[in-house]
């Protein structure tokens, strides 16, 4: 466990703990509201570096679309800023509290820092796509600018995407520039039910093959639509946003697009929105402290994937990004059936498997993040050298060294 | 206007060119390598044409085997490569160097798979963009990203400089667009990076990878985003008095909570000289022009339509003029997508392509006709409004260095003026030669010095396209 925290009041005073450490070998805990602590291989660094006071809007007109934070702002604060003027983050992160367990406060550095995207995925792209800009303080402690608060921007190598989904192991994110959309005006939900997993897949890829502009679209098997409270039987569920007028029009045409379509539920705005947050928060598998997966695959492949961890394996799944997107919840709690998994996706395609929660025993005998092709490995290990030399970030968190951990 | 320069050539390897393009012989079949001084010159330059350099040889492989077998002699014998595409590159991206093998994707041009319920389409990285549109557009899909220059631009092209174009408004630009890519490393190393899945694995490298420029490796396949096409789309010109009350209707009509899927914008000197070419119908009584493309049913279009027309109004639109056929729809989008081929034919051009906050689009059009006055030049506006990514066409006369110096001075100005107002270099077209030397008015010198340590991660010895991007006196070049 850690035991000092130190919480640096501006960047400065940061690079500067930064710098200190780097030149004695030591190693720093990045912890932004540390909700997610649970997630990732577990590892030991000698102090904890909080965000706590590195925290606040920094600039937002709406009329730009484009909000800058320090990376330390309660994800809270900003989406009340963002909400008083008609907006939102288009990518729709999420609040993972209920799954890991943990009570912090989420912050948007670590929205970045772990690339934490929801259901609009499909359409209107992940958090590294909506994140235009960033300052970090490298593992050398000094201050880098990258991106910038425009919408388009090609100059120079982008480090934003890559400082993006990098889980604190690159650099100390200290701002970061979000693109934002106005709020969609209404929105509304087609369920289907009664579909098995396989053809939930294959409505999911026919509703987006019109155009119908579908945002959101997941599939829950019996149980999880149960608990998501939409009826009997399983749920594929098709969420269609933007101006009223046009919602309804594309509703009927989604409707005529889609077998059983024309006798599916209409859900309203007014639950249509609550739905999509408990899909998006993963809520159906919050509150336990079973293994969790979540797969990153083809459309296509998901229900196939879960299909074959199931058949050998006791849990649930269910599917969001079209498919794309499994959350599997698992009752083996030896190894979290870490090598079913893994052969699993691979079997179906490819993608990848990360274990975003199990018991901390399970966490060190298995590699947590997917492990990667050798090349491809070997060149990210470089590019994380160019970032942090002395490997003072988070040192061990996405790589798996075995089951060095007892020692 | 001759002052950009490039690395000295290694003396070395010029030396050495004939056992070389021997070497490379045995590689690649015959019809793969070029090396007759004659056919070597459609590859001394891109379409950044002031400057060329005629390059040792040129290979275009077949296979992602033979680029890989290609990197592996270049490395070993210290060969410098430069990454090609189609050579549209505004900036200079893909210039070669007289020390240097060309290696072009331009044989690897078949589209492998079209998987329409994924929604992806898997490709060799030397197919145009437009083909894959094409290849799919019977079955009620599109890809994205549709720079003006998509008729010959190639999905590898598109990566090295994350290209936009008119529709990236609603639908992003190329690094949203594109799901994996098969590259062979500076060593000859086969990698893949992402695939079908919507997030990668580990570290972002593909977000890295779009963008760069042709220093991280050679991107051989792709794999991208295919998007159902909407029921139907409409473009509206819209007409006014002046830039800065058309450069503020579009910050309104962002503000209303609307995008459109494109909105483009155009001053008289671009109205004159796309009109003239194009006739696509274009107010010849205004002092501005929006093109403003709005998508969906009928029913749609209309309701979308009247809150923009309504906004319009607002700010004393002149004229609205809405398409009432596809052959209109098509002449529009004509006049706008061929502005720069235009300009071409009434006078040589540069065109810059900084990116600025809306809320800074009137500040800059003002303040680019002001620079451009002050150096007695003309310049032609023509760019997405939406985003904020400016197009100054700079006009001169080419054969007046004088001129052409002036219009080079004149834009990189205009460059320090989007960045000083918060934006960008640029946004699509790349830094290549020709924004490398103003890098550090943008960033500063340890903020290259981060970037030009992840270049090194891939290309230790900084042997792809080594003469771009990043100032040629930085010391790190020298570090590596
Ligand atoms: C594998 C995984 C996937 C997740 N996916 C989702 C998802 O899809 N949707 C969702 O809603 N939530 C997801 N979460 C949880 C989500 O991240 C939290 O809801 C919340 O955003 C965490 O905020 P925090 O500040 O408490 O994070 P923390 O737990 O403090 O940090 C999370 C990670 O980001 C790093 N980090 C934090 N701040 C910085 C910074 N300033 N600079 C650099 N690195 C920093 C930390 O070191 C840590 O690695 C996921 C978590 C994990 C581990
Ligand atoms: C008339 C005209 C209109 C244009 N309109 C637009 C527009 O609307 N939007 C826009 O964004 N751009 C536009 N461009 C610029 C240009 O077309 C784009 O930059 C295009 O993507 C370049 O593609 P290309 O195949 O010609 O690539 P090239 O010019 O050959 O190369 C571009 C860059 O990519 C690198 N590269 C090429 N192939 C590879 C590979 N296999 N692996 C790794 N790197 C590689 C090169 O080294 C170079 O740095 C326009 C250009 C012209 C001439």
């Amino acid at each position: 466990m850690t035991n000092e925290v130190l919480t640096p009041a501006s960047e400065e005073e940061a690079a500067e703990i930064i710098r200190e450490t780097a030149a004695k070998a030591g190693t720093l805990e990045i912890a932004g509201g540390a909700t997610k602590r649970g997630i990732g291989q577990p590892f030991e660094a000698d102090r904890t570096l909080s965000m706590a006071k590195l925290s606040g809007i920094t600039e937002y007109n709406p009329a730009e679309l484009v909000l800058t934070a320090k990376a330390g702002t309660p994800v809270a604060e900003i989406e009340a800023a963002l909400a008083e003027a008609g907006q939102m983050m288009a990518f729709e992160p999420g609040d993972w509290r209920g799954l890991t367990g943990a009570n912090g406060v989420p912050t948007i550095g670590a929205v970045a820092a772990a690339n934490i995207s929801g259901p609009r995925r499909i359409s209107a792209g992940a958090a590294r796509d909506g994140l235009l800009g960033v300052r970090f303080v490298n593992g050398s402690g000094e201050v880098i600018r990258n991106g910038g608060r425009v919408m388009k921007n090609v100059t120079g190598l982008d480090l934003v995407k890559l400082m993006a989904g990098s889980w604190g192991t690159l650099g100390l994110l200290t701002e970061v520039s979000f693109k934002v959309l106005p709020r969609t005006e209404t929105e509304a939900t087609l369920v289907i039910h009664g579909a098995t997993d396989s053809d939930g897949a294959n409505m999911m890829a026919a509703a987006l093959q019109t155009s119908a502009e579908v945002s959101g679209a997941a599939h829950a098997p019996e149980t999880v639509a149960k608990r998501l409270g939409v009826g009997a039987g399983s749920a594929t569920l098709l969420r269609l946003e933007g101006f009223a007028d046009s919602v309804a029009a594309r509703l009927d045409r989604l409707r005529a697009a889609l077998p059983g379509g024309a006798d599916a539920d209409e859900l309203p705005e007014a639950q249509s929105r609550p739905l999509w947050a408990q899909i998006r928060d993963v809520a159906p598998f919050a509150g336990s402290v079973s293994p969790l997966w979540r797969i990153s695959v083809a459309p296509m492949a998901g229900h196939d994937v879960a299909a074959i961890v199931l058949r050998d394996v006791d849990g649930e799944a269910f599917f969001d990004w079209q498919g794309g997107l499994v959350w599997l919840q698992l009752a083996d709690e030896s190894d979290a059936s870490a090598d079913r998994v893994r052969a699993a996706v691979a079997k179906c395609g490819g993608g990848h498997a990360t274990l975003v929660r199990a018991p901390e025993a399970v966490r060190r005998s298995v590699p947590v993040f997917q492990p990667q092709a050798a090349p491809v490995a070997a060149l990210s290990e470089r590019v994380r050298t160019a970032l942090d030399p002395a490997g003072v970030f988070n040192p061990g968190r996405m790589v798996f060294h075995g089951s060095r951990k007892a020692a | 206007m001759n002052q950009i320069r490039f690395l000295e050539p290694r003396a070395d390897v010029v030396a050495r060119r004939d056992e070389i393009r021997a070497g490379l012989a045995n590689l690649v079949p015959a019809d793969c390598l070029v090396t007759e001084e004659r056919e070597l010159v459609p590859f001394e330059t891109d379409a950044f044409t002031a400057y060329r350099r005629v390059p040792l040889a040129v290979v275009l492989p077949e296979t992602t085997e033979q680029v890989a077998a290609v990197m592996k002699y270049c490395s070993e014998r210290g060969v410098p490569v430069i990454p090609r595409g189609a050579g549209t590159s505004l900036s200079g991206g893909a210039i070669p160097q007289e020390d240097a093998v060309v290696v072009g994707v331009s044989k690897m041009a078949r589209i492998l798979e079209v998987d329409f319920e994924n929604r992806t389409a898997r490709v060799q990285a030397g197919v145009t963009n437009l083909r894959i549109s094409d290849e799919v557009s019977a079955d009620g899909f599109f890809y994205a990203p549709d720079p003006s220059s998509q008729l010959a631009c190639t999905i590898a092209g598109n990566i090295g400089m994350n290209s936009g174009g008119a529709h990236c408004l609603k639908y992003g630009v190329t690094t949203n667009n594109l799901l994996g890519v098969k590259m062979v490393l500076h060593d000859g190393t086969i990698i893949e990076l992402g695939g079908k899945a919507l997030d990668a694995e580990g570290y972002d490298l593909l977000g890295l990878v779009c963008g760069s420029e042709g220093q991280l490796g050679i991107i051989t396949e792709a794999v991208v985003r295919l998007i159902a096409k909407p029921e139907g789309a409409r473009p509206v010109l819209f007409g006014f008095d002046s830039s800065e009350v058309a450069g503020a209707c579009v910050a309104d009509i962002i503000a209303a909570g609307i995008i459109p899927v494109a909105i483009e914008f155009m001053d008289k000197e671009a109205i004159d000289i796309c009109e003239a070419f194009a006739h696509a119908g274009y107010p010849m009584d205004v002092e501005a022009l929006l093109i403003v493309e709005v998508e969906g049913s009928d029913d749609e279009m209309d309701a979308m339509l009247a809150r923009i027309i309504e906004i319009a109004r607002r700010h004393n639109v002149k004229r609205v003029k809405e398409s009432q056929s596809a052959l209109e729809a098509a002449q529009i989008w004509k006049g706008r997508k061929s502005a720069f081929g235009a300009t071409g034919r009434i006078a040589d051009y540069i065109c810059m392509d900084g990116t600025v906050p809306l809320g800074q689009l009137s500040h800059v059009l003002r303040e680019t006709t002001n620079i451009i006055e002050k150096f007695g030049l003309r310049v032609a506006n023509v760019f997405h409004a939406g985003d904020g990514n400016m197009h100054p066409l700079i006009l001169y006369n080419v054969n007046d260095p004088a001129e052409a110096e002036k219009a080079e001075a004149a834009g990189m100005e205009i460059l320090k003026l989007c960045v000083d107002a918060g934006g960008c270099l640029t946004g699509e077209h790349g830094v290549g030669i020709e924004k490398r030397d103003l890098m550090l008015h943008q960033f500063s010198e340890t903020d290259l010095n981060q970037q030009m340590r992840v270049r090194a991660a891939f290309d230790p010895g900084w042997m792809l396209n080594p003469s771009k991007v990043f100032p040629l006196d930085l010391a790190m070049r020298k570090a590596v």
